[in-house]
């Protein structure tokens, strides 16, 4: 079987001859040469500085009444009450009272429309740009920025998702990108699967079954190499670099004092772990938080989950701030959809996508930015209306990312976004 | 005379926005409702005359208690507020506010004499309440989750509360240690799936003979977020920390109980609303499983029984505050 992207044409065979010679020369992994086949334009226009961005995904569905978006006192309003922030005029949900401190830091998009009320067509849209169809699939954020931010030497990969539960693998969300760019899940923080050496195996052993693994790999590549096989190689060369540096992923080397600040819950070990990560230099992680899907008791729920969100979040943001980190990392929180404005008969709130917010903040990114409204009782956006297609713009934008080009995938060029859309500019700074 | 069984709509108020609690006047004069904004209602009975009274509270209101005598309302927010009301005189308005608890004032009860209020909250926290002067008398931290329930006893000197997490803990208002410890555990679940703490003690009622109480709720929450569970209410002993019986309802599948409650011939009832709709469930001590159970028309969130034991009212989503008449006549 032949991936579409090695397919033969020029672009790959370029690609295919600089990856040879790397590797018979010995002096870059394959992690850099297998870079090297796909990119096209896009990487170009990267800045020097590298970006990165992490996504907070809230899963299920995040009410924008209990966060971005209050309305107390209204039909819609709810028991929750509206505090200030550190944006003169701005006031958010008293359920987010660190976050509100940081708001200053960061730029709320209230106007979002996307009109998709199902939870995965949602999401898919929220994290492609694009919305589903039967026709294509396309490369969610995580791998379109491990493609065009991550350092084309780096030994990391470029996409994390850090998700709630144990467990672990990739996902097989990059699209025509390839399997290089899929997600590496973090199950509940921890380090990537199975790149724990046993311990019967010995330094020397070790070295002599890569050895082995790799001489056996040239003679089948000699004749027979495609690229599925060159992702095989990939994956085990990225095993390998894993292991190595498995302590990258280990939250619990960080200082006690942060790891106390961020709180001992498993959301507050994720926020840390983000931070370690992009302190590392890998371009994306994604962090889940779940779940908001609350059609019962919304509100002794969102106290629940929020109340957990705030304080690590919150302390992520400063972080970040503190350590002169902010101006090249985008933060995004997001969800695949708001929650209605009404509330239903089990105090719970529906699917909502007409009227909802997104928060974003860092790299380019306005400071202390709101973007949009919505009318008295947040049924609907009346100013600024902004859906996925041009968040997912203004996202790579922030980081330098040149939207209106494209990959050169299969001799053709794809958009990186949805070239119906353009980026929010009022957004960037 | 009580007959449940023969249980009808006696009246029925309209009120323009979705009911959260209610309570009945001890003379019978009026019920008081709350509503989903900040709201409080009186309606004056058998005529149902509603008076909105003064916003006092900056939030929903879930908490509602009266004095022995009618005379005081005592309404709690999830503004954290207690305030004081003089509920049965013509002009109605706020006597006293008390910053009472830090986040929602979930729950609260008052003591048999009147002299006292207890309030629980999202704190963790239980107080008690002078009602003369204000003044914080008492105040326990055991909880180790939100307090979703108090209840004094009927000898006003020791109180009954329950969490989010199922724990019932007994106190003396004379001590500050924990008098006494019940598992109410299958009114929690913990979803691992949807990573939420659902469900807890929200309600409990002492038998008036003091040997008995029971802890409302709900059970087989597989999944919580959309609203799939069923009403269960746990009656134990006293003597012994003993569970004796785990109360539940064929046919209810979406449904849990806002507030149970002893009628005067031993009958323990209970208001489940829910994806089912309303119902008052009624159990004797014989049986697990309901005797008798009324269809209300519409979702039920709270209700209270009058002092004859014979009238019960329901708050409803639907903005109705309904009087159900328990027996024949």
């Amino acid at each position: 079987m032949k991936c579409p992207y090695a397919c033969g044409s020029t672009e790959h065979l370029m690609a295919r001859r600089k990856f040879l010679s790397l590797s018979a020369s010995g002096a870059v992994g394959v992690a850099g040469g297998l870079g090297l086949l796909t990119r096209g334009a896009a990487a170009e226009q990267v800045q020097q500085k590298q970006q990165r961005i992490v996504v907070f995904n809230m899963h299920g569905g995040l009410s924008q009444l209990e966060s971005w978006d209050p309305k107390p006192g209204t039909r819609t309003g709810g028991p929750f009450r509206a505090i200030p922030t550190s944006v003169p005029g701005l006031h958010i949900s008293e359920l987010l009272p660190y976050t509100a401190q940081q708001m200053h830091h960061l730029c709320l998009f209230r106007g979002v429309n996307t009109s998709e009320d199902d939870h995965g067509k949602g999401a898919y849209m929220m994290m492609t740009g694009r919305r589903q169809t039967p026709a294509a699939d396309y490369p969610e954020i995580g791998a379109v920025a491990a493609k065009t931010l991550m350092p084309e030497d780096s030994s990391l990969p470029g996409h994390i998702r850090v998700v709630p539960h144990g467990g672990g693998g990739r996902g097989s969300d990059a699209a025509y990108l390839g399997p290089k760019y899929s997600s590496i899940h973090l199950g509940n923080g921890n380090p990537p699967q199975y790149t724990k050496r046993p311990d019967g195996i010995t330094d020397e052993a070790e070295r002599r079954r890569q050895e082995f693994r790799r001489k056996s790999d040239r003679r089948f590549l000699d004749g027979r190499r495609t690229a599925m096989t060159d992702v095989f190689t990939y994956s085990f060369e990225q095993a390998d670099r894993l292991m190595e540096q498995r302590d990258v992923f280990d939250v619990t080397k960080e200082p006690t004092q942060d790891q106390e600040k961020y709180g001992t819950h498993d959301f507050g070990r994720h926020c840390l772990l983000a931070r370690r990560l992009i302190e590392r230099g890998i371009s994306f992680v994604q962090v889940s938080h779940s779940n908001y899907d609350t059609h019962n008791e919304n509100f002794d729920f969102h106290l629940e989950q929020v109340g957990e969100f705030d304080r690590p979040f919150a302390t992520f943001v400063a972080d970040l701030a503190e350590r002169g980190l902010l101006d090249q990392t985008l933060i995004v929180v997001l969800s695949e959809f708001g929650r209605t404005p009404n509330i239903n008969l089990y105090l719970g709130r529906d699917h909502w996508s007409k009227a909802w917010s997104v928060l974003a903040g860092g790299a380019k990114l306005a400071r202390g930015a709101v973007l949009g409204a919505t009318n008295a009782e947040g049924t609907e956006v009346v100013d600024i209306q902004v859906d996925h297609a041009q968040l997912f713009h203004t996202y790579l934008q922030a980081v330098g990312v040149d939207t209106s080009a494209s990959f050169q995938i299969d001799g053709r060029e794809l958009p990186i976004a949805d070239p119906s859309a353009e980026p929010i500019w009022t957004a960037i700074a | 005379m009580l007959d449940v069984t023969k249980a009808k709509i006696i009246h029925d108020f309209a009120h323009d926005r979705p009911l959260l609690a209610c309570r009945y006047d001890p003379k019978e004069r009026f019920v008081v409702t709350s509503s989903e904004d900040y709201r409080l209602q009186k309606f004056s009975l058998p005529g149902g005359e509603k008076t909105i009274l003064p916003e006092a509270h900056n939030s929903w209101v879930h908490a509602l208690g009266l004095s022995p005598d009618g005379q005081i309302l005592y309404s709690g927010g999830c503004d954290g507020k207690l305030v004081f009301w003089n509920i049965a005189d013509a002009e109605v308005k706020p006597l006293r506010t008390l910053d009472a608890h830090q986040g929602w004032l979930r729950t609260l009860s008052v003591s048999p004499d009147g002299s006292l209020v207890a309030t629980g909250g999202n704190d963790k926290t239980v107080k008690v309440w002078n009602t003369q002067t204000g003044e914080l008398v008492k105040q326990w931290q055991g909880h180790a989750k939100n307090v979703y329930s108090v209840q004094f006893m009927p000898d006003g000197k020791r109180i009954l509360s329950g969490d989010l997490g199922g724990a019932v803990q007994l106190r003396s208002l004379d001590a500050d240690d924990i008098k006494g410890n019940f598992e109410a555990k299958p009114l929690h679940t913990y979803e691992g799936g949807q990573m939420v703490d659902f469900g807890g003690v929200r309600c409990l009622a002492v038998r008036p003979s003091s040997d008995q109480f029971a802890a409302g709720g709900l059970h087989k929450a597989t999944n919580p977020l959309g609203a799939v569970h069923e009403p269960l209410a746990l009656r134990f002993a006293f003597e012994g920390n003993q569970l004796l019986k785990s109360h539940v309802s064929e046919g209810i599948t979406g449904g849990g109980l806002w507030r149970v409650q002893w009628l005067s011939d031993g009958t323990l009832m209970g208001v489940s609303g829910g994806s089912s709709g309303g119902f008052l469930i009624f159990w004797n001590d014989q049986q697990d499983k309901d005797f008798s159970k009324f269809k209300l028309p519409a979702l039920a969130r709270d209700m209270d029984l009058s002092t004859n034991g014979l009238n019960v009212v329901t708050a409803h989503h639907d903005g109705h505050v309904r009087i159900t008449r328990l027996s024949e006549s």
